[in-house]
């Protein structure tokens, strides 16, 4: 990866001081003097880019990982709710509680749900974007997908989808029109995916989740189809290949780095969130949302900290996973 | 079997790609609508009648100007430790081998590929262990941290388009290094800094996640957004604000996306 460096030509001039700009002021000549040195002393200049970085990502938000993971194994004096700086288990034990263990169940089947339909919602676009979009219409398809990564989450999330699966809304009343108010009505009495309204159901939240992160999905898959050579689907078709089977086995696997790439996010983004919660879907708990509370109303740090480690744990298994999946060349 | 694939699209594909993109856009026309709505605590569609007031009404708040404010003061400032720090990493990983280089690497990433709400409660806790007040500062730490690999991904990715024989011309004709990264580097570098900049600003500008676990008392715009949406009256307030929101970053984001756009879609 490493690309040569210029140290081989650097050693090259070392010996031929002659200014190319003519820089002969004393000021010049600092700055002369300080880039010779650095010049002689190559690892004092990866030193000086190195160390802000080293100091806000290695110690900064590394050590502020490590605080986190000590926090969880502390725990909140029970009649006084002051912070005992103790090692223990007690928080990783109420993990197990049936409650808890069915949050994070819950959440991690919901960021699955919406990772999937993500998926597929993602394919056509990115497929279309890779193999037939002209230039032009390829940059505005492209443009149109970005620009809603960098636009707020909480407008486009909240505020957007809240008049729109509202009981009147939008989208109850294209469906009454449309006469499939019924359809609507026998989904929200669904066990799974139901609730007292639209807006309170798990179907909701689903549909903002999946609504929200589809263009992190699109993207690295879009990047990943692009590197699929036309020649090499024509070649299927040619020994014989019906499209579907091209696709299930050339496309497709030459797909996964960019699905996996994009599931990364489809994945994280969920796990974590606490907003979206608090404002569609039933009363049930997500992780984030117990994370939350934890913090906020409850003022238990150290459960909420051991309740963050386990969304960590489960991202760090899947970015594993991921990496061997070659998803870290399609991001 | 499709002979000429390469051609033309097939109708259903098409169509689908519109309507995920329409998809997409959709919720937007309906914020934009629902500004408008004369209706104070209800969606109903089509709206009764359409009016402006709530136009006056979002714009009077003194809340909203201070929300404002903040977020743009922690956007600019932590951009702008995003740029240094970023750019320096960016060089260095570039431009040598060294122990924990692979590990840096995938330490920039962290703190977007794992759930915000670890960032945000790792910081909170780390601030509260140091007695660190919340506020603008913290504010800033926060965005700094996740805004880093914006600008790292936007500069590596130029450095490595980067021929590498430019410096290397540049070193043969006399340049010191210092010289080299003045006239030959940095100019190149510029609009993917600029970029990376931008989206850094933009991305700071409407986080909420972190946010809630580091501003203490204060309220950045989006914060503000969060806490209008559950007043029971007045409730188109929120769009006009939301569009508000919307709008300040969208122009430069898609100069941005423009400047960099040879560079493939890198997702953050």
């Amino acid at each position: 990866m490493g690309p040569p460096g210029g140290a081989p030509s650097a050693r090259r001039s070392a010996g031929v001081p002659v200014a190319v700009t003519g820089a002969t002021s004393t000021t010049g000549g600092v700055v002369r003097s300080v880039s010779a040195f650095f010049h002689r002393h190559p690892w004092a200049k990866l030193l000086l880019l190195l160390t802000p970085a080293v100091l806000w990502l290695g110690v900064l938000y590394l050590g502020s990982l490590g605080v986190l993971l000590s926090y969880s194994f502390f725990r909140l004096e029970e009649f006084t709710g002051l912070l005992v700086r103790e090692i223990g288990t007690t928080n990783y034990q109420q993990l197990l509680q049936p409650t808890e263990r069915e949050i994070v169940l819950r959440t991690v089947a919901m960021a699955a749900a919406v990772t999937i339909a993500c998926a597929f919602l993602a394919f056509p676009v990115a497929y279309y974007m890779a193999r037939y979009a002209s230039p032009r219409m390829r940059l505005l398809v492209y443009l149109s997908v970005i620009m809603p990564l960098w636009s707020s989450y909480l407008v486009r999330g909240a505020v957007a989808w809240r008049s729109i699966l509202a009981g009147e809304g939008v989208l109850p009343w294209t469906l009454e029109k449309l006469h499939l108010d019924g359809v609507l009505r026998f989904l929200l009495q669904a066990p799974l995916i139901g609730g007292q309204s639209l807006v309170q159901s798990k179907l909701s939240l689903f549909i903002v989740f999946t609504y929200l992160w589809l263009p992190f999905m699109i993207l690295p898959l879009h990047a990943a189809l692009e590197r699929v050579p036309g020649s090499l689907l024509e070649a299927s078709g040619d020994m014989g290949a019906r499209p579907w089977m091209t696709f299930r086995r050339v496309v497709l696997p030459l797909a996964k780095p960019g699905l996996v790439a994009g599931s990364i996010f489809t994945f994280s983004l969920t796990l974590g969130d606490f907003i979206l919660p608090q404002i569609f879907g039933t009363s049930q708990l997500y992780l984030g949302q117990m994370v939350f509370t934890q913090v906020g109303v409850a003022g238990n740090l150290p459960l909420a900290a051991a309740f963050t480690f386990v969304a960590m744990a489960i991202m760090l298994l899947y970015l594993g996973a991921a990496k061997r999946l070659g998803a870290f060349e399609a991001l | 079997m499709r002979t000429s694939s390469t051609t033309r699209a097939g109708l259903g594909l098409r169509v689908s790609t519109l309507l995920v993109v329409g998809f997409l856009y959709a919720p937007l026309a309906v914020t934009v609508l629902y500004a408008f709505t004369t209706q104070t605590s209800a969606f109903t569609f089509p709206p009764p009648d359409l009016t402006t007031r709530w136009w006056g009404q979002a714009f009077g708040d003194p809340k909203m100007w201070s929300a404002l404010r903040l977020s743009l003061l922690v956007a600019f400032v932590g951009t702008a430790t995003a740029l240094l720090i970023g750019g320096l990493l960016a060089a260095a990983v570039h431009r040598a081998r060294f122990l924990g280089r692979n590990a840096l690497a995938f330490l920039v990433v962290l703190p977007i590929a794992l759930p915000g709400i670890v960032t945000g409660i790792a910081l909170r806790s780390t601030f509260s262990q140091l007695d660190l007040p919340f506020g603008t500062q913290t504010l800033v730490i926060g965005h700094a941290t996740f805004c880093i690999v914006i600008v790292y991904n936007n500069v590596i990715a130029r450095l490595r388009r980067m021929s590498p024989s430019l410096t290397e011309a540049s070193s043969d004709l006399g340049a010191s290094g210092w010289q080299t990264f003045r006239h030959v580097v940095l100019p190149n570098l510029g609009t993917a800094l600029l970029a990376g900049g931008i989206l850094a600003f933009a991305l700071s500008f409407d986080e909420i996640i972190v946010t809630t676990f580091v501003s203490g008392q204060q309220q950045t715009l989006p914060i503000y957004i969060f806490s209008i949406l559950f007043r029971p009256r007045a409730k188109p307030v929120v769009n006009v604000v939301a569009l508000l929101a919307i709008a300040i970053t969208f122009l430069p984001v898609l100069f941005a996306q423009l400047l960099t756009r040879d560079e493939g879609g890198h997702v953050r």
